[in-house]
Parts: C-alpha cells; structure tokens; sequence
C-alpha cells in the first residue's frame, strides 16, 4: 500500500489554526530558523483513510486469538480506555502543586498497595515504563545495595531458558551474566545453580513460573541456595498471570519483582506499547527506589524523596495513563477476580496442552501452568515451526511466540490466557491438527503460506540487506 | 466484575478432565503448600462497571485543573486534532501486540515506517527508530550509543538541560559505568569556556539541550564544531518538539545523534506519561540504533511489504550483547504523533511560529513589570524573575492561574524565579491577566 508521502496532494491541506492575537512579532534570529518542512500536505479525509486502511491491514486482540507466549494477550476491557481518557487525567500537568493532583497520587498510591498484595512486597515504584525497564531499575536496585555494603559483586545468574532482556538489562546495569543451566524437567538444574553461586554474584533473575510455562518447584531451594551465600533473588513477573492470587513471590523469599502491567493487569499492547513495569521491593530495599515514591499522611498525598534512591529511570512518574487502566482493572476484578483470572488462563492452558499432545511434540510433559510448549521435531515433509505459524494466520489466528525460549528447537510457545472461551481453544486446536495433516498431504500448503493475508510471506532476509527505513523523496 | 473471564461451569469441568486432574487445585501442585494462599486479603472485593466509572470519575475530578497555565518544563499544552484519537482508537491498533507476524501487522508497520520517516526529517538526521519511552530515556540510550561508538566512557551534559533528563542520564550512566560531567551555564545557556575546558580524550559524547530547559536557543551549530573538533560526538536533546517546527534542525547543526520528546506532537500531558521517546542518528551509527525498527522489503509476489529489521541489535537475538535490553516501546504514542504531523502537515511551521510569538508577546509584557532573566533567544519559554515569588504563585493558584514552574527546587540559585511557558493555545487575554495579577500582587510596578 502507498505511504502517506506517495499520497501528496497539494499545497494547502486546509488545516487552519486561530488567528494570532498577539503583534506579528518574532525574536529569533534568522540563521537559528528552520526554512522549510516537508511534511505530506493531505486532506484531513484522506488522512483518515489511509490510517483506517492500514488499520485494517493489522490484527489486534478484539479480532481474535492472540497466543502469543509470555506475552499475556488478554482481552483488553473498553472501560479502562474511558476511564483513561477523563479530562481529569489527560490534561494534568507533571508540575501541577501536589495539592492539585490529589486524584492521580491518590491512584498512584492505591495502585502500589494493590501491587503490593499481589506480589507480596513491601514497597512498589510504578516508574519504569516497560518490563525491560523495570528489570534495569530492580539490577540497579540490588546493584546500589551491594555498592554501600562495600561488597564487590559483579555477577548475575540467569537461566538459559530467560528472556533476552534479562541478559540485556544485565549489561545495561553495568554487571555480568552467567548462565545456569537447564535440567531434564525444564526448570533450575540445582547443582548447576550451586556451582555458580559463589560470593561474587549480586543475585539471581528468573521468570517464574518459567518461560516454559513450569512453575519452579524447586523454587525455596533455588531462594535458598542464592540467600545462603549472600545473593538476592530477582523475579521476572512476565508470567505472573499464571499465579495471582494464589501465591505471592515475596512470600516464595524473592527480594525484587517486576510487574508488567501490559501482561498481567490488562493494558493494551498499542502495537509495542506503551506498557508500563512497576517493580515491587522487599523493606530493606525500598530507600533505593526511584525518586519520588507517594506516600499519606491525615489523607493528604505527598511525594517523598529518598536520599539512598538509584536516582530516576524516567521523567516525572511513569506511564500514568497505563496506570489508570491497570488501576481500573484490579479495582474491578477485586480480590476473587484476580485469582479467577490465574485460575482459568492455567487450565485453558492444560486443557490445550492435552488435546494437541497427540499430534505435536511436547517438550515438556507436565502439568503447566499459564503457557505450554511444543516444537516442530515430528513435523513431516521439512516443515517448520516458521511454516505453522504462518499458515496458523490464514485461520484468522495470531501465531504463537515461536523459537523462543532458545533451548527448545523449533518452539512454539502457547499462551491462551483467560478471557478466551472453550469454543475459541477448540477452533484453535483444530487448526494446529488440520496443519499437521495438511504437513502431511500437502505440505506446499503450509511451506508457502499465509495465503490470505494482505501480503505473502515477508522477506526478512532482503530487508536486512537492503536497509529502507526511511522513506527517501523527503529526507535527503 | 468477572466478565472478561471466560468459562461456564460446563465447559470448566470437560477441561479439567481433559486436563486430567479433578479440580482447579490439582494445577497448581508444583506451588510449595505451605506457601499457597486462599486469598488476597487486602485487595477489595470487585465492583462492577458501574460503579468503576463513578469511582473513577471521582478520582480524575479530585485533580483540580487550572484555569490558566503556564507550566511547561517538558509537559506541554498543544492542540490535538480529533484525527489523532480517531486512528489511536482504533482497536486494531492499540490491541495490537509489537509487529512480530508481518503478514497480518502491515498496518502498524507501515505506521512506524511512515513515523521513522517523519522524525529523521523534522530532526534532520537520517535514521530514526521505532520510538523509545520518553525524551529522557532515549538521552539515556543515546549517551550509551555514544560510548559504545567512540569506545570512550565519559560524556559532558549541559546543566541547561531538563533536571530530570539529568537525572534519568545519570542513572543510566551508573548502569554502565560510564563518568558524567556537567557543563556550567553562563547566562542561561552553555558556558563555552566551561566546555572547552572538560573536553578531554575520554569524552565520547557531548549533550545539549536546545531550546534548553530555560527556553533558550543554544548555539547548537558551535558547540557541534568544538565537540567535533574533539573526536567527540554531539548529542543534541530536544524536549520540546514543536519547536522542530520552527527552529533549524539538530542534523543542520551537526548533531550525530538527536534524543528527543515527542508529547508535543498529538500527545496528552497525562500526568508526565505516557509521553513519546524519540530517537535519530546520522548513517554511521545506524547499527548502533536501540529498540525496533521498521524497513521496507517485498513479499513472496514481490509486493512492497515491511518487516521489522536489522533484529541483530536487539536483546532476542544479541542477549547481553544487545545495543539496549528495550523491548516494548511506545508504539501507539509513535501513531499517534504520525497522524498529528499527517493532519497538520506543512502548518507545523505556522503553529510552532505562533507559539514563537505568543511568548514573545508574553516575554515583553513581563518585561515591563518585572525581571526577565535571560536577554536571548528563545522559543516558547523564558525565565522571570519577581520578589516574593512563592508567595505570589499560591496567591495567584487560588485564583485558578498557575504562573510557571519554580526553579528554586532545580536550581538552588534561582530563588523567586519561574519558567513561563506558552503554546498556541495560549491567548492574549490570559498573558494580560498573568501581568496585572503579577503586577496586583507584587505591587512592583515600575
């Protein structure tokens, strides 16, 4: 489809702004001013046709199932998005006097109880804008406890079933990773862990329930072994959907958490983002949090600046408006809600699993908890994980997370979540099983889709080679 | 509320024998008993979507919304044409997840391409990325790029930039261990000489704020020239994104890389966020780019098609050798600012003049009854000076007009001085009103 600059078409779109009441004066001097823009000059029509096409040309949850491992695609409820827009929140300035913002710190301070509960911390931050974001800031926290203790330690354990941002956020946070291997079971192999702890590892960071979609059930010796030689434990919340309500990380013994809001708590995904990563902290952590935490005094908010805190991760004080619907959500769903939600995205999960165990490989043979995996390794005729995924779009379904996590070949990682019905999981299954057949008969079928989306198969490969990132006509 | 929990009491009961277990407690026998909960006793019980709508208009009413403001600091006031929420509304869009099917993400790939294009254009660099969380995280990121780039570790920052950005780039720098030094300011903007003097073979990077915190206009092109001279890259970081409509852009002046904030661009001010991170460079760093990255290529027909690309930066595929361990983004926020320029078009440049000129106006009205601090040029802010400032901001805020933004809290110095700031949304009455009520309350009248 032609871009928006293909689509210029002349030299007044029409756009008008007020009249200027004030005298036509400027102050600037001319070799600090900009002389052209080159911005498409389109009618506002137009405009709204070509973004509503593309629009059409993308898939969101609200037109069908979205698997997509670790993701958490769960339905995203209309009555956040209103209640997110109220004037009340959208035009509240960053800087306007506390006391003018008693409404927005008053949620912000709920908010961070709610999270509290959940997760079984002490203090929360709802300031880093993404998961990513908020594992920077728990490595910075546990980072900074380390530094004033004196202590030198450099090294954090990770397993090698962890998501990339894991190691990623390692090295942002200017600490080496180690990789700890997994055992037959999926989960934390312990003698490995026990090797590699020693006193110069700040802690480890591990998703639980996994990235395989297993609950860690060594999970207090793995605590245990880090606590004893004096490490800490950081959790990936990622999959936290899968045990809310039912048992709390802090309770398990982990120091750090961090929540994805966009997962677990039902804020869109918005194609990327935004999403926002609060991240939840034991007591003895919570002066290192990032500047400023909220906290009441005789019903009055008031922000609170700590001396010990790693600074800031962000401008101003997260992404509010994701925490409004995050805010909206767990108000609404309250407290049976919550652990209703973990309840049914398990069992929609081990109901999958068991019905698509008889045609594709399970890696893992256990029960699961809010995801599962499978890969290609009984797939006939050389096709591939790839392959299903993309004939998996012409059912009108999102693909699974695939290839991922690493130490699965051919992956394809599941995740069904709570808000889908039997009859959806049902129509999903069979599309997997009419694939593995259509692998057999006809295996062309499934090599060359997607069929029926608006392109065919994308070329990756020349697009890398070839990089066309900008559109050329308008930047030099 | 459990509406959107899927399951009748059927349907749970065929999956739990499917599952092959007899009640839901059987799928959580991994979780140590002694740790299992039966509830979360300090969560409330739910409510339904009734009632959630009155609380939460409550809640928004609490805020008490001035009648007039002049804050901006990094959060400001512009038009957004309906267009803007018209396509962020749409489901397809915010319901969508990071574009990683290409075949059924054309939409939002497209979008993101047509947004690269945009903002290497407006900041004229040649590249820009996906988008970032917010201007201070992609300074953030752009002061590793820089390091990473030049292997050197030091980067020199303005003290004329944002405090928080400084703040936030601190923190980042910790992370890497990288050293931060602060360039002194000399009325208002940098401190040529202080700058001079701190450049040293260590540094990869310098950062400059233009219009910088003060609304001043900073001589980017000279700056880029002595950092330049030094082997050093220049970072320029702009906040506020309307003046790109107005003033020569970053690329013009030399910057090697630009960090930017895009909520001017059809984003609401929403508390401080969700805002837009913007993030551009000149060709030789485009591998060194975080984040994602949208590219045009074709399909198996041969069709113009796009895909996300040059992945190989990026924490899925490099881990701990990833350029940044950013994932999500701010991918709607980048619509929505693609949609805001596709509407205004070439009348950016008009509506950035307009609030050129509204403070200008404001500017030599302040001057005549009180003391504006800085004599150089700015763009839609400046620093006033008036006795007694505190006292005056309160008594004016019960009157529902909000005067600026005190300094003293940023910059220990500046007692009794405020960032006024105003937009095309600013009218003369209200800078009229902003004088006399300053003029009643001081009583200084010159």
């Amino acid at each position: 489809m032609k871009t928006i600059f293909e689509k210029w078409q002349r030299d007044d779109n029409g756009f008008t702004f007020a009249k200027l009441d004030v005298p036509d004066n400027e102050a600037v001097p001319e070799k600090f001013l900009r002389k052209s823009l080159e911005l498409p000059i389109i009618s506002e029509p137009e405009v709204i046709r070509h973004y509503t096409t593309l629009s059409k040309r993308n898939f969101g949850v609200d037109l069908g199932f979205y698997p997509l491992g670790s993701c958490t695609m769960k339905y995203n409820p209309k009555i956040n998005e209103d209640v997110a827009r109220l004037a009340g929140f959208t035009e509240l300035h960053p800087y306007m006097p506390q006391s003018s913002c008693q409404g927005a710190m008053q949620l912000m301070y709920e908010l961070t109880d709610y999270l509290k509960e959940i997760a079984g911390m002490d203090a929360v931050t709802l300031q880093p804008a993404a998961g990513s974001h908020g594992e920077f800031t728990g490595m910075m926290v546990m980072k900074n406890y380390f530094q004033e203790k004196g202590a030198s330690r450099n090294k954090v354990l990770i397993p090698d079933s962890a998501h990339g941002t894991n190691p990623a956020t390692v090295t942002m946070s200017g600490l080496t990773c180690v990789q700890v291997k997994s055992n037959q079971k999926g989960t934390v192999d312990l003698d490995d862990l026990r090797n590699k702890m020693d006193k110069d590892v700040v802690g480890i960071m591990l998703t639980n329930p996994n990235t395989l979609g297993l609950f860690e059930e060594d999970i207090l010796e793995v605590i245990r072994i880090v606590h004893d030689k004096g490490g800490l434990a950081y959790c990936d919340g990622a999959n936290l959907n899968a045990i809310m309500g039912l048992v709390r990380p802090g309770d398990l013994g982990f120091d750090v958490i961090h929540f994805n809001l966009h997962k677990s708590f039902s804020t869109p995904h918005g194609c990327g983002g935004p999403g926002a990563g609060p991240i939840g902290v034991k007591e003895f952590l919570k002066r290192y949090l990032p500047n400023p935490s909220i906290e009441k005094e005789d019903e009055i908010y008031r922000f609170f600046y700590s001396k010990d805190s790693i600074g800031k991760v962000k401008a101003f004080y997260g992404n509010f408006g994701m925490l409004v619907r995050a805010y909206t959500y767990i108000r609404g769903l309250g407290s049976d809600g919550i652990r209703l939600a973990a309840e049914r995205a398990v069992l929609n999960a081990n109901y999958m699993k068991e019905r698509l165990k008889p045609h594709y490989h399970l890696t893992y043979d256990r029960i699961c908890q809010h995801e599962f995996v499978i890969d290609d390794s009984n797939m006939p005729n050389g096709v591939t994980t790839n392959d299903i995924a993309k004939r998996l779009l012409d059912f009108g379904f999102h693909a699974p997370t695939v290839y991922f996590p690493l130490i699965v070949q051919g992956a394809m990682m599941i995740e069904p979540t709570e808000t889908e019905t039997k009859e959806t999981l049902d129509q999903f299954i069979d599309a997997l099983i009419q694939i593995k057949h259509e692998a057999e008969n006809e295996p062309d079928k499934v090599k060359n889709a997607p069929w029926t989306t608006p392109v065919k198969r994308v070329d990756a490969v020349k697009a890398a080679r070839e990089v066309d990132i900008t559109y050329c006509t308008i930047c030099s | 509320m459990t509406s959107y929990i899927s399951g009748s009491e059927d349907d749970v009961n065929v999956m739990l024998e499917t599952a092959g277990v007899k009640s839901i407690d059987g799928l959580f026998k991994d979780i140590p008993e002694e740790h299992k909960i039966s509830g979360l006793i300090n969560l409330p019980k739910g409510i339904s979507e009734f009632e959630l709508k009155k609380e939460l208009s409550l809640l928004s009413e609490k805020n008490i919304q001035p009648t007039i403001s002049f804050l901006g600091a990094g959060s400001y006031n512009h038009f957004i044409p309906s267009t803007v929420s018209a396509i962020t509304g749409r489901s397809e869009f915010y319901t969508g997840y990071t574009p990683y099917q290409a075949e059924i993400s054309q939409g939002s790939l497209q979008a993101i391409y047509e947004f690269q294009t945009m903002i290497a254009h407006l900041s004229g660099m040649d590249m820009a990325n996906a988008s970032m969380y917010d201007g201070a995280t992609a300074l953030g990121e752009s002061a590793i790029m820089a390091c990473t780039h030049t292997k050197k570790e030091k980067v020199l920052v303005a003290k004329s930039v944002h405090p928080e950005y400084r703040q936030v780039l601190h923190t980042y720098m910790a992370g890497r261990n990288i050293e931060v030094s602060e360039i002194k300011t000399d009325k208002g903007s940098v401190d040529i000489a202080d700058l001079k003097a701190k450049l040293d073979d260590k540094t990869a990077g310098v950062i400059v704020q233009s219009p910088n915190f003060f609304g001043i206009i900073e001589d980017q092109e000279q700056i880029a020239e002595i950092a330049h001279g030094n082997s050093s890259l220049f970072i320029s970081c702009v906040v506020e994104a309307m003046s790109l409509g107005y003033l020569k852009n970053p690329g013009e002046c030399g910057a090697d890389i630009f960090a930017g904030e895009g909520q001017s661009l059809g984003i609401s001010q929403c508390y401080g966020g969700p805002h837009l991170g913007l993030i551009a460079v000149k060709k030789p760093l485009l591998r060194r780019l975080p984040g994602r990255i949208s590219g045009k290529t074709v399909d198996a027909d041969g069709k113009e098609a796009f895909i996300l690309t040059l992945q190989a930066r990026e924490q899925h595929i490099r881990r701990e050798k990833a350029s940044s361990n950013i994932c999500t983004n701010q991918g709607l926020c980048a619509i929505a600012a693609t949609v805001y320029l596709s509407t205004v078009g070439n009348k950016l440049m008009e509506i950035a003049r307009q609030n050129h000129q509204k403070t200008n106006y404001a500017f030599e009205s302040m001057s005549s009854c009180a003391e504006v601090l800085f004599q150089r040029p700015f763009f839609n802010e400046f620093v006033v000076k008036i006795p007694n400032a505190n006292s005056d901001i309160k008594t004016l805020l019960q009157k529902g007009i909000i005067a600026g933004l005190p300094l003293e809290e940023y910059y220990p110095d500046m007692s009794d001085c405020i960032l006024v700031c105003c937009t095309e949304m600013t009218t003369r009455e209200q800078i009229d009103l902003l004088k006399s009520e300053i003029q009643n309350a001081g009583g200084n009248t010159q």
